[in-house]
């Protein structure tokens, strides 16, 4: 009984604590949310109360209409989506590919390969962006001008200067790795036993056993790429290709109401807050999973 | 005819692996190599001049250093002159004047021993200001994220109603943007009314009480420091998670048996069995601190007095902003050699604690 009552108080001091410091950190995002909905002399006249970060009485979407009506708001977010949407989609394939050479083929070199790929996830991207500028500045892309093929030079302001570097991501090709590794043997030694080919194993047995390091792998490149910010700030001039968070950098010095530059600050952590809660399991479990072995 | 036992075809292997292979050696292996050889030339990004071959002077021109020791203004008996300041020392210019050698230096860091004035100058003052901010960052984020982590994953591991929830909440940070957060944090530092200033006035009972945070040289570069941590605290927190729930509960059962207490239990058992992921909780915060840049760009602008000018500020500054790109290369490489380094001695003193 004792025993009992000194663990129920612990857990009614660990639950007191574990709020205070839940507040600490949703407290700003709360604050962005509330203040969202707010006239900026309410923000200010909110400031110091606790109602800064509560639902108030008068709450208006007129923030939200007015983002909408006076930056490009929509376009940069349809940007940012397709970027994303590509950056996932050809990210999964490309090194889940390379992965499953890797872990469930026999070459010479593969080890050194993997040890490459591990050597990569260490670099910086800010180490490459400056030296990768001039070169995305040289390479060409091909565009199609009156019904004839031409080559132009250089990739700026464009979508696919902001997917194409980004495919390739060494921490991912490592997550498929470490998956792969231990599916067991048996699995796909019965199908190629059959005559499968190496990309039926992939396609038809290992790809679809393998949904929770897709989902990481998903999440992982979805938030990379939705956060993006030095690199378009490099190469995009112009609003035309311009994503979300350079977006709301350039929206920030414009502007002075705080109210607007809130709901805009909702509008793109929203996305990335609702994938997270929907795939929060399988988010958790492989960052913890990669915690340890590296 | 049958391929050789345990070999696969090599086709296959090339169109499984070449894709991302071919992806990384363009955009990740060839910039570099382009980059190192950027440095020894004055290319920019749009200049009609052609590039040309310059040699080390980017290197000299970020890396030299010289020292000039500057004695006092004297009067007429020799003695120093002093003013309400303390000795009074030439200017700069001055002293550049008696010593040719130091045409093109400007002053990076200085010390006084007794009366005279050690001054390190060097031609670009603003590289060794930036590479001091960013250790100096690092020192200050390391110990704060990794201990608010290590202390989230403790918490979020007890056996408690509720906790998935909040590990959800500690995590959420995570998940906004960097520049989304700088943005928030910016409004909640304001001197007047931000929410911090507004809580150390209430528990302080000082109206006038709370530091201009992003607009005083000396709390400008700690509050990015500690919103960094905020920001991605969470992460490590579930690195630590992880590492915690593969100590086995044996061991905690045997300690408890021999009459440890929590705390001995902490340094005993938990700490010992978390020492891979320390490490790599370490390794991974150092290689993110020392790429601090949107922070800096949304909320002071390398400012004030430069107080937050990193490294990679400096870098993106020169080779984007003033489209210098030889030179931009250079910081980038020399920055890429110490980010090496640091983790190299990191691995020296990991397989050293091996040893033991």
């Amino acid at each position: 009984m004792n025993v009992k009552m000194s663990r129920t108080l612990r857990d009614i001091a660990l639950f007191i604590g574990m709020s205070a410091i839940g507040i600490v950190f949703i407290a700003p995002l709360l604050f962005m949310f509330v203040s969202s909905f707010k006239s900026d002399n309410a923000i200010f006249a909110d400031l110091n109360k606790l109602s800064a970060y509560l639902p108030s009485a008068e709450w208006s979407m007129r923030n939200y209409t007015s983002v909408f009506e006076k930056s490009d708001l929509p376009s940069f977010l349809l940007n940012s989506t397709l970027i994303a949407a590509l950056v996932v989609v050809g990210g999964i394939i490309i090194n889940s590919m390379l992965a499953f050479s890797i872990a469930r083929m026999r070459w010479r070199g593969r080890n050194l390969v993997l040890a490459l790929v591990v050597a990569m996830v260490i670099v910086p991207f800010e180490v490459i962006a400056i030296p990768l500028l001039s070169l995305v500045a040289k390479l060409p892309w091909p565009a199609i001008e009156h019904g004839q093929l031409v080559m132009h030079t250089g990739w700026f302001n464009s979508l696919h200067v902001q997917v194409i570097p980004f495919l390739a991501n060494a921490f991912c090709v490592f997550l498929f790795y470490q998956f792969f590794r231990d599916i067991p043997p048996e699995l796909d030694e019965a199908a190629k036993m059959d005559g499968a080919g190496p990309w039926t194993v992939y396609a038809r047995i290992i790809m679809p056993n393998s949904g929770p390091v897709i989902a990481t792998a998903a999440i992982v490149l979805f938030i990379s790429a939705w956060n993006q910010y030095l690199w378009p700030i490099m190469v995009i001039q112009g609003e035309a290709f311009r994503p979300v968070q350079p977006g709301i950098q350039q929206f920030f010095g414009r502007t002075n109401s705080w109210g607007q530059i809130m709901a805009y600050a909702s509008v793109i952590t929203l996305p990335v807050l609702a994938v997270f809660l929907a795939f929060q399991r399988q988010f958790v479990a492989s960052v913890a999973g990669t915690g340890i072995k590296g | 005819m049958k391929t050789r036992l345990g070999r696969e075809n090599p086709f296959a292997v090339a169109a499984f692996a070449s894709p991302a292979l071919l992806l990384f050696v363009l955009f990740v292996v060839l910039p570099m190599l382009l980059a190192a050889g950027a440095t020894m030339t004055n290319h920019r990004l749009m200049s009609p001049e052609p590039t040309r071959y310059v040699g080390l002077d980017n290197y000299r021109r970020l890396l030299a250093l010289n020292v000039a020791v500057v004695e006092p203004v004297r009067d007429a008996q020799g003695a120093a002159v002093r003013d309400e300041e303390g000795v009074r020392y030439p200017t700069w210019r001055q002293v550049r004047k008696d010593k040719p050698a130091l045409e093109g230096y400007r002053p990076a860091f200085q010390i006084d021993i007794g009366e005279s004035r050690v001054v390190l100058a060097a031609t670009d003052p603003l590289f060794y200001r930036s590479l001091i901010n960013t250790f100096l960052f690092a020192a200050l984020v390391l110990p704060l994220q990794c201990g608010v982590a290590l202390g989230l994953a403790i918490l979020v591991n007890q056996k408690i109603r509720g906790r998935v929830f909040f590990r959800t909440v500690y995590f959420a940070p995570v998940v906004t943007s960097m520049v989304v957060a700088s943005i928030v944090w910016a409004f909640m530092l304001n001197t007047d009314r931000g929410m911090l200033n507004e809580l150390l006035r209430g528990l302080l009972h000082d109206p006038n009480a709370g530091p201009d945070w992003l607009g005083d040289s000396r709390y400008a570069l700690p509050a990015i420091a500690l919103m960094s941590a905020w920001q991605g605290a969470g992460f490590q927190m579930l690195v630590f998670l992880a590492g915690l729930q593969s100590i086995s509960h044996e061991l905690y059962e045997a300690a408890t048996l021999m009459g440890a207490n929590a705390w001995q239990r902490f340094v005993h058992v938990t700490l010992p069995g978390l020492r891979n992921t320390i490490i790599f909780v370490l390794v991974s915060t150092t290689l993110l601190a020392f790429g601090l840049f949107t922070q800096v760009d949304v909320m002071t602008s390398g400012g004030p007095l430069d107080s937050t000018t990193t490294v990679v500020y400096h870098a993106v500054r020169s080779g984007f902003k003033e489209q210098d790109v030889g030179y931009g290369s250079t910081i980038t490489l020399v920055f890429f050699v110490i980010v090496l380094a640091l983790s190299a001695l990191q691995r020296m003193l990991v397989s050293k604690g091996d040893a033991k």
